[in-house]
């Protein structure tokens, strides 16, 4: 009886302790959360963003980790339900006391999570191009902001080498990214002399899936003897019918181009592209660019990934910057501390994969190169324009009067994401 | 003068630069040389081998524009060498190589290219990606490219590179193109590409037509057709005619011609609304058929009929691997292969659902809903933990791909014909199982009366899993027609779903002939409300309508009377 108590009481005891090891263990790693759809509609997009973060957050424990501890990634699935991303980012503050959180890709889930992060003071790192219109102190945008995507490719199809495009269809999907995107291009069009008779906007719901009518519609509407141009804001799904239907009409890229900003390598790999060549996506990043860093991570992931047919696309690159940069400004501020790794941000500098460097600035933007690049047969994109040189991501767009006069900067004096002047 | 200028460039190689600039700067004295030396036989400005090969350098220049200067001038010299690194160029087939910086044609063959020189047209070595580098086109290059090969093609011997020729020259509209026009029509024998060629001029002769007459006839030429390209030569010239201070004839000419083009081609758009309005109901129809059965005929609420269209769909992709793989020869039958394997596919998987799930929930339809939506979740997730998240290419053959284009602007692709085909046969195929067969006899016996069908000694349950089996193993093959024109994704079956149901609902639960109109009308009806209202709208529009016409008629379009079906 006595025997057997000691041994309850031993047994006990390790029990404690090694509970307290565990404990002790947690406490010497870095969590990073990952707050992707893995199910749902977006997980076609998300998933590989998981992928990448993982693959990163691997290669850094490799290299040693970071402040000499490891690096722990805490997945959860927010199931491409709006109100679930709060719920899981509140779960992964919290309750995993995730350090930063990488994560999001729709602008309605960012929105959802918004205010999470700013009441918990947490780290968002947001990796996907989007309406802008948004400077939060919580969060840091790596993707491109309109004035890095939208209106340098309007530049290019009014441009000589573009097709001197005088007409624009605007088609989109019927939600906040392409509206606010269309509503900045259409004010930037009309200042470039051309007026609403000659801009055609469309929306369509989400997945829409028969494209005929409006695909006839860009025809009748491009029959008119002026040189028009497509300027798709069409998400996900919806794209592999539209560019199917634009194959299947005959629509010719020489004819009337179109210019994607949600189409990717990624989203190509579901379709046949040998009657595509020559429609265009503007990004700040394509696989086919040709440099050492690329190639290098190119190779890594498809060894993480363990199948070589797997693309790389703009939204990765975004979140190895972000990732990067998240990792550099812990390094230099020597803590995980939210305030302290911010106020570290600010300047950091990664080296891009296309060549250059990407700096963040004091509204939560990149400044990063901007890309054109046309369809190949391959499914990957030819560069065939890009930016002299780095453009600062612009917080609130100087092309809407509303927002034109507002200023996101999060250091001294102004200390604010949407000020007409500075709080201090 | 020319010949001379290359003999001493032969000479003295330090003069090449200098040579180039000038050879640009006369091509387009060239080309307008040969534009009025038209007795001038073919080929009689041809280059010399050098010449070309210095000239076709030119092709690599750093500028777009500096590449046009080259390619008009090489399209206007009419070498017919000049053709086939025109077309590579255009096709993105022409490359550099690096270690001569001689300007191949290439073809690629897996990761090999084939060399082709551009001056014999003969097979001159091959190499790997990495030692050739491609001269970039842009879209800007790819129309003059187009319009380069169109003027050369002009004079091709074969009738269909004619035909596209004059076509493409009617896009460009380019009055530059005119005299070669000319000279094309006086040798053209074929009547019905003279009158292509007559149109093409007219089109061109309004704007740089000389005399009021030479307008006026113009004018007449055009107003005969119906295309797109005519009313936008038509109202370009109506709306330039005061700057460019036409007669007051003309132009009244004109916008009688321009009203009776576009009232014209307004009745085409009608005959287009309401092709694209059948093609979107027999997509419907397709979608729905399947979902006639099971929630026509068994009252089954099955919210994972989606689910069984895109396991068709996914089967007809695994079919395609399997046949690119095993018997590449093979693959042109895909499809067709495939319709059988995604049938027996989905119809399996439907029985089992039934005998596992919903045999327990007859006559519940509130768990019905529950357990099958279940059901969809899971297998969606099965699918996208198996064959990964992002989308799977699924080729179309090639009797797919394309369209048959109509000069009045009016296109009907080739997939959309095949479908409308397709889902018409289906649904005859449907008809006469269950008019014709014993099994066909006994679901009807089933659905009908179920008691007395038993005691006859049908197997009732046996027929329930068959019948639900069929119904799913129908959506199956929707989904290897939808495979052609939708995404292959796990969510593939969510974009159907809603739409079924309407169309189930509305043409009346339990009528095969309720579902085909009901399906044909939702289309037409969404076609003819999209180009007013947006897509978006238009399906709310629907959506409203339908509700309204359900208070009206609660059993849709055909109600089954009788008191078999209230049981």
């Amino acid at each position: 009886m006595n025997k057997k108590l000691q041994a309850l009481i031993g047994a006990g005891a390790m029990a404690v302790s090694a509970m307290a090891m565990s404990a002790a263990q947690a406490a010497e790693t870095i969590k990073v959360g990952v707050l992707h759809s893995l199910s749902g509609t977006m997980a076609i997009s998300e998933t590989t963003l998981k992928d990448t973060v993982l693959m990163l957050v691997d290669d850094l424990n490799k290299n040693g980790g970071l402040l000499g501890k490891q690096v722990e990634a805490v997945v959860v699935d927010p199931a491409s339900d709006w109100p679930l991303f709060a719920e899981k980012a509140r779960e992964l503050i919290e309750q995993e006391q995730v350090d930063v959180v990488f994560g999001c890709w729709t602008s309605v889930s960012r929105k959802s999570v918004l205010p999470v992060f700013e009441e918990l003071n947490s780290m968002l790192f947001y990796p996907v191009q989007y309406e802008g219109e948004e400077s939060s102190r919580n969060v840091f945008y790596t993707g491109a902001a309109p004035n890095q995507q939208a209106i340098p490719a309007v530049d290019y199809l009014m441009s000589e080498d573009g097709g001197s495009a005088e007409r624009i269809v605007l088609l989109g999907t019927d939600y906040v990214y392409p509206r606010t995107t269309n509503k900045i291009l259409r004010s930037y069009l009309n200042g470039n002399g051309i007026s609403d008779e000659d801009i055609m906007e469309n929306y369509t719901p989400f997945g829409h899936s028969d494209w005929q009518s409006i695909v006839a519609d860009v025809k009748a509407f491009a029959s008119a003897g002026k040189k028009t141009a497509v300027v798709s804001t069409i998400n996900g799904d919806a794209n592999v019918p539209f560019y199917k239907e634009l194959a299947n009409q005959g629509i010719k890229a020489e004819d009337i181009p179109v210019v994607a900003f949600s189409v990717g390598e990624e989203e190509l790999a579901g379709i046949d592209t040998a009657p595509l060549v020559g429609h265009l996506a503007a990004w700040n990043y394509f696989q086919s660019v040709e440099s050492d860093a690329n190639s290098a991570f190119i190779e890594k992931w498809h060894a993480f990934i363990g199948d070589e047919s797997r693309v790389t696309n703009d939204p990765m690159e975004a979140t190895y910057i972000g990732f990067n940069m998240w990792k550099q400004a812990v390094e230099q501020a020597g803590t995980t501390d939210v305030d302290a790794v911010r106020q570290a941000m600010y300047g950091q500098e990664v080296a891009n994969l296309t060549g250059g460097t990407a700096v963040m600035n004091t509204n939560h933007h990149l400044s990063k190169p901007v890309l054109i690049g046309e369809v190949q047969d391959d499914g990957q994109f030819d560069i065939v324009w890009e930016t002299e040189g780095t453009v600062v991501g612009d917080a609130w767009s100087d092309f809407l009067p509303e927002s034109a006069k507002l200023t996101a900067d999060w250091t001294y004096p102004w200390v604010c994401g949407n000020c007409e002047k500075p709080m201090y | 003068m020319r010949n001379d200028m290359f003999s001493m460039l032969r000479r003295s190689p330090f003069c090449i630069q200098q040579a180039r600039k000038v050879v640009l700067g006369f091509g387009l004295l060239f080309a307008c040389l040969l534009i009025f030396a038209t007795a001038l036989p073919k080929g009689a400005m041809a280059y010399s081998d050098e010449e070309l090969r210095i000239v076709a350098e030119g092709l690599n220049a750093k500028s777009a524009t500096q590449k046009i200067k080259v390619i008009e001038e090489m399209a206007a010299d009419g070498d017919p060498r000049v053709a086939p690194i025109l077309r590579a160029m255009l096709e993105g087939d022409l490359y550099v190589r690096e270690s001569d910086e001689h300007i191949v044609i290439t073809r690629k063959q897996g990761k090999v290219y084939t060399h082709i020189d551009i001056v014999s047209g003969e097979e001159v070595g091959e190499s790997g990606s990495k030692e050739i580098s491609k001269i970039k086109v842009n879209n800007r290059l790819r129309g003059v490219l187009r319009d380069a090969l169109a003027t050369l093609n002009l004079f091709s011997s074969d009738l269909t590179t004619r035909t596209n020729a004059v076509e493409q020259i009617m896009d460009a509209r380019d009055p530059a193109m005119l005299p070669l026009l000319l000279r094309a029509i006086d040798r053209e024998e074929n009547e019905t590409l003279l009158a292509r060629m007559e149109l093409a001029r007219a089109t061109m002769a309004l704007a740089a037509g000389e005399t009021t007459e030479e307008r006026l006839a113009a004018i007449e030429v055009l107003s005969s057709e119906t295309t797109p390209q005519i009313r936008a030569v038509l109202s370009q010239f109506v709306a330039s005619a005061e700057a460019e201070g036409y007669e007051p004839e003309v132009v009244a000419a004109a916008e009688d011609a321009l009203e009776s083009v576009e009232g014209r081609l307004s009745t085409w758009q009608t005959v287009g609304d309401v092709y694209r309005g059948i093609s979107l109901g027999s997509v419907l129809l397709l979608a729905a058929v399947g979902l006639a059965i099971t929630f026509g005929v068994m009252g089954v609420i099955n919210m994972a009929h989606g689910e069984m269209i895109m396991i068709g769909a996914y089967t007809t992709f695994m079919v395609q691997q399997a046949l690119g793989s095993f018997l590449p020869s093979g693959s042109a039958w895909s499809l067709v292969i495939s319709v059988p394997a995604a049938f027996l596919v989905a119809g399996a998987v439907g029985v089992v659902i039934e005998r596992c799930v919903i045999r327990f929930l007859y006559g519940r339809p509130l768990e019905t809903l529950l357990a099958t939506w279940g059901v969809s979740l899971v297998l969606q997730q099965a699918i996208r933990t198996i064959f990964g998240a992002t989308n799977q290419q699924v080729t179309a053959p090639d009797f797919m791909s394309g369209a048959i284009e109509f000069s009045t602007g009016l296109v009907l692709t080739y997939n959309r014909l095949w479908i409308i085909l397709f889902s018409i046969i289906v649904v005859a195929g449907i008809a006469a199982v269950l008019r014709y067969t014993a099994f066909g006899l006994q679901m009807r016996a089933v659905t009908q009366n179920r008691r007395m069908a038993g005691s006859v000694g049908i197997r009732t349950g046996y027929v329930d899993a068959l019948t639900f089996g069929l119904g799913s193993g129908i959506a199956g093959i929707a989904g290897v027609a939808l495979s052609q024109i939708s995404n292959v994704s796990p969510n593939l079956g969510q974009t159907y779903i809603i739409d079924s149901f309407m169309v189930v609902v509305f043409g009346g639960v339990g009528n095969l002939w309720g579902t085909v109109l009901g399906a044909f009308s939702l289309g037409i009806v969404n076609k003819f409300l999209e180009p007013m209202a947006g897509a978006v709208l238009a399906k709310i529009f629907v959506l409203i309508a339908l509700i309204l016409f359900i208070q009206k008629r609660p059993k849709g379009l055909f109600a089954l009377k009788g008191r078999a079906v209230e049981a």
